[in-house]
């Protein structure tokens, strides 16, 4: 048998989350709004830590719907963009190494995006996931649920259509 | 109910709520139903590092606040609301380096639901930035659902 050895862990590991470092650090507003993603291999998870800075209603107090639907927001544009970025990292088509500081990845463009509130935002720390329902060559249609301490029990959801972008991220 | 002076709000709704400040958005306008409100433009707020147009994310930020304070001034509503949903429809970049106004106009209430319709432009031609489209809720006292 004349098969390949695996490649060695970390290896995998250092140009995967080098790549999703990459396309993060990009987006100045994913700071500003103080997002993060989990990766667990193909999955990310995003992560909004709580901070003052982000409530709307001091009385309550509640997040902003605006932070919310932001941060929905990114999660779907981050999601769509690493579903292209990881098929091109990992098919060699891109080297992550050298993806850095200054590289501009053309991303999706936001046609329209929807956000349903279905409970008001506690201040805590909240989490969210896209789903791509379709991604076609030039459309893509994404779903994105947030929650904060239950899963089962989601504070926001959005329905966001994008143009994608044509030809390779880097 | 006792609605405190749309002057004061203006004054001190975009101090005192955190994301709005963070944002730094003012009012340029609060009439019965209709608000008006600029957010300026901040490298910090950039969604496209190529073009450097802001995200849709900050789009959506001065959206929801301005058509809560549209919510919030409308006569029949009151003090409090929160959004039900908030849909934006995004018709062109923003020019980079410019300024968004919106204006918002709570253009109908019923008993528990406040119907806002809201246009973002950055100055530059006729087609607005982004649209929007959103459901408030209204909150009532006790005494007056009675009414």
């Amino acid at each position: 048998m004349n098969r390949r050895p695996p490649e060695p862990v970390q290896v995998v590991k250092q140009r995967r989350d080098a790549a999703l470092a990459a396309l993060l650090g990009s987006v100045p507003f994913i700071s500003f709004l103080g997002v993060t993603f989990d990766r667990r291999g193909d999955e990310l998870t995003a992560i909004l830590p709580y901070r003052r800075d982000l409530v709307g209603n001091p009385m309550l107090p509640a997040l902003h719907g605006g932070a919310t639907a932001g941060f929905l927001e990114i999660t779907a544009l981050i999601g769509l963009s690493w579903g292209m970025l990881w098929e091109q990292v990992e098919t060699g088509a891109i080297d992550a190494a050298a993806l850095g500081e200054g590289w501009c990845p053309k991303l999706p463009k936001t046609i329209d995006f929807a956000t349903d509130f279905l409970r008001s935002g506690l201040p805590r720390d909240a989490y969210a996931r896209a789903e791509i329902t379709r991604s076609g060559r030039r459309y893509a249609s994404v779903r994105v649920e947030a929650w904060q301490d239950n899963r089962q029990r989601p504070h926001a959801q959005a329905i966001g259509h994008f143009v994608m972008p044509q030809g390779p991220m880097a | 109910m006792n609605k405190p002076d749309l002057d004061f709000v203006k004054e001190h709704f975009a101090k005192e709520l955190p994301y709005v400040a963070a944002l730094n958005m003012r009012f340029d306008d609060l009439t019965a139903g209709v608000a008006v409100m600029t957010m300026p433009y901040d490298a910090r707020l950039v969604g496209d590092p190529e073009s450097g147009v802001i995200h849709g994310g900050a789009v959506s930020a001065l959206m929801d606040t301005t058509c809560g304070a549209a919510v919030f001034s409308h006569p029949e509503a009151s003090m409090g609301t929160a959004t039900i949903d908030l849909r934006i429809d995004y018709m062109r970049a923003a020019k980079p380096g410019c300024a968004i106004t919106a204006r918002a106009e709570c253009y109908h209430v019923t008993r528990s639901v406040a119907f806002v319709r809201a246009t973002a432009t950055d100055g530059e031609g006729d087609t607005p930035v982004a649209t929007a489209t959103g459901a408030f809720t209204v909150e009532r006292s006790a005494q007056e659902g009675k009414a």
